[in-house]
């Protein structure tokens, strides 16, 4: 099993006709993801790399039973593209352009209240599920089908751990990158419930960075409501105090932002910290085989 | 982005704030006429950002026009540390010169996107002049919030709760709302990520004043803010961050290390370097070069380590994902064709086209050290700058 996505998804690319777009939208369907149309306004009815391209997600959806989205909408325009398929009632968005407006995502989070959908991103590699699914930028090739799922505010580093894991034989059920900025559409929370209720699921590698107090709020709830084991990683340790280390929502702005915080309050809710990160796939490896 | 706070305060009046009469000055002698206009008996503040001056030497009072020369004097031109600058400090090239006020009591006000509901907040307290973190140590029954819901904006209800909770007269409760309403659309209108009046004063005649103002705006909002833009001061951010954003790499921060570090991606940025302390050595930057279709940034990577005498030696650490290996492969051979590399360079490799970007190298004259593996980078690298340091 998995989260997120599967076999049965039907994936919606929003932006499918944009350089970064066609590039990654080619790679999903060559990983042999369902992706069954694209949206660009003003190319409706066109098709592109095989899939039908609709001027709106609304007649997108109706047209094809898209159940999932996959934004590359440029950052001025992505607040108003992520609207768009809440508005459409998309049950899944997965937003991967970096560098929107903070405001804008204040009102994109108002409008998400009350709705079922779920955002995951922006400015993420996306969420894949080895074998079944790919929606995101990642490397195809560097996962291998399993039971530990991956939650994680990096990209870059996250392939790194998959690789290490996949190199040790250690298989993922879903990794899940939650993005780099100060407010993403799905915390650390979010997803460590999913993968707590997902029966194929029997550990989780959260990796987190300096910045905001996300870490904090997943100890708690791995403290009082989780019983598979988390092994963590938290980027950022010599990273100095007020600077924003490339993500947006990578800077130290009270002592809870603080990787050595972060750290304390994992390890204190009984997450298994790895010692460095290049020993992420080890230390899982060691938690897995112990179950 | 930071401003300066006078910047910050000819905001705040555009906005109807009040502030106190005052005037920036770029001399000591454009400070004594700036005293003498108000009146004497003023404040000379240093322009710097970053917080902390007032017990770093930077604000001074004075009693006239003379006294003001010579207080200027004392800061321009000189570098102020403060904690939060680092040891080297920032330079000082203008002076605030502001009338003195006569302060009843000191408020704090601020507002700010919260993480947690995902909503602005603003925030008050009576406890204002120190910094908000300690009094959220130390008292935080006298910090008041007000999330406010971008769907009805800010609201009189919003601004009662806190004018209330600050302990302000019948009288001042209007003034207030007035101010916080102007402040909170300040904050919208341009995109600000932090708005703080530290201290807001209650003048002795019960009037309300921004005696401190710090703006910061959301770096990802300036394309729609050509204003503000204009308002950046690079003399106060470090001269290797400006000339790196130069050079197309936008997402540099010097460290205080000697290893340069190029890297694809900020967490594995930040996890590279965190495992080269781990390896027991201290990097010289943070460098993620992002997702690239030329060879351009990797060259320019290059200039910045020979540009920065501090390097011993560089790991280059890339997982190709958007950013294809065999392009910063090209990089490499062709910042070795154009420069005279003389330290060890150790490069880490993985993910897309892999084998291309292996082969590029393998046949090019490039001098490198090759490394297996995420930790192998690091330790080599570490054993690289203990040789060069001989």
């Amino acid at each position: 099993m998995s989260i997120l996505v599967d076999e049965g998804t039907r994936l919606l690319v929003q932006g499918i006709t944009g350089s970064e777009g066609s590039f990654h939208t080619q790679r999903c369907i060559e990983y042999g993801t369902k992706v069954v149309a694209g949206v660009t306004p003003g190319k409706g009815g066109s098709q592109y790399l095989g899939v039908p391209v609709f001027n709106t997600v609304e007649k997108a959806m109706a047209e094809t039973g898209a159940n999932a989205s996959l934004m590359f909408v440029p950052p001025a325009f992505a607040a108003d593209g992520i609207l768009e398929a809440i508005d459409a009632g998309m049950s899944l968005v997965v937003c991967i352009t970096e560098g929107i407006p903070v405001l804008d995502m204040v009102k994109v989070h108002r409008y998400l209240k009350g709705e079922s959908t779920r955002l995951i991103g922006p400015n993420c590699p996306g969420i894949m599920s080895p074998g079944k699914c790919k929606a995101g930028i990642m490397v195809g090739e560097i996962h291998l089908p399993g039971s530990v799922g991956v939650v994680s505010r990096s990209g870059t580093l996250t392939y790194d751990v998959v690789s290490q894991l996949t190199s040790l034989g250690i298989g993922q059920s879903t990794c899940v990158g939650i993005g780099g900025d100060a407010l993403p559409g799905s915390t650390f929370v979010d997803i460590l419930e999913l993968f707590e209720s997902d029966q194929d699921t029997k550990a989780v590698v959260l990796i987190g960075e300096i910045g905001g107090t996300m870490e904090q709020e997943a100890a708690e709830f791995i403290n009082h409501k989780m019983a598979k084991p988390v092994v963590a990683f938290i980027a950022g340790s010599t990273a100095p105090p007020g600077r924003r280390m490339g993500h947006a929502g990578a800077i130290i702005t009270g002592s809870a932002g603080k990787a050595s915080e972060k750290i304390k309050a994992l390890s204190q809710a009984g997450a298994i910290i790895a010692p460095n990160p290049a020993e992420v796939g080890l230390t899982a490896k060691k938690v897995v085989e112990s179950l | 982005m930071k401003i300066h706070e006078y910047q910050a305060k000819a905001l705040l009046v555009q906005y109807g704030i009040s502030v106190p009469k005052g005037k920036v000055a770029f001399s000591p002698s454009e400070a004594r006429e700036i005293a003498a206009e108000i009146g004497n008996k003023a404040v000379i503040k240093a322009q710097v950002y970053g917080g902390g001056r007032g017990k770093a030497g930077g604000i001074k009072k004075v009693n006239n026009s003379e006294e003001a020369e010579r207080a200027a004097s004392q800061l321009i031109g000189t570098r102020l540390v403060t904690h939060q600058t680092g040891p080297e400090g920032v330079p000082v090239s203008k002076v605030l010169v502001e009338e003195a006020s006569d302060v009843a009591r000191e408020l704090y006000l601020s507002i700010l996107v919260d993480g947690t509901s995902r909503l602005p907040v603003m925030m008050a307290s009576e406890a204002g002049g120190m910094e908000i973190e300690e009094v959220a140590q130390s008292a935080p029954e006298k910090i008041f919030k007000s999330y406010i819901d971008p769907a009805i904006g800010f609201q009189p209800f919003h601004s009662r709760k806190l004018a209330y909770g600050m302990n302000l007269d019948g009288g001042q409760i209007g003034e207030a709302t007035r101010l916080m309403t102007n402040l909170y659309k300040l904050f919208i209108d341009k995109d600000c990520s932090l708005a703080e009046i530290n201290p807001l004063v209650v003048t002795a005649d019960e009037k309300l004043l921004a005696l401190d103002a710090k703006l910061n705006f959301d770096d990802n909002a300036l394309y729609r803010h050509k204003d503000i833009q204009e308002l950046q001061d690079k003399e106060q951010e470090e001269p290797l961050e400006i000339q790196a954003r130069d050079w197309g790499i936008n997402n540099y921060v010097k460290m205080d290390g000697d290893i340069g570090c190029m890297v694809n991606g900020a967490g594995l940025a930040m996890a590279v370097n965190d495992l080269i302390q781990y390896c027991g050595g201290r990097a010289a930057n943070f460098l993620d070069i992002g997702t690239l279709n030329n060879t351009e940034r990797v060259v320019n990577s290059f200039k910045m380590f020979i540009a920065d005498p501090r390097i011993k030696a560089v790991l280059v650490n890339i997982f190709g994902g958007m950013a294809r290996v065999d392009v910063i492969a090209k990089g490499i051979v062709e910042a070795y064709q154009q420069m005279d590399i003389r330290f060890p360079v150790v490069v880490r490799l993985a993910g897309t086209n892999l084998e291309e970007g292996q082969r590029i190298l393998a046949e090019s004259e490039v001098s490198f050290i090759q490394a297996k593996d995420f930790y192998d980078g690091a330790h080599k690298v570490v054993e690289a700058a203990k040789g060069a340091m001989k």
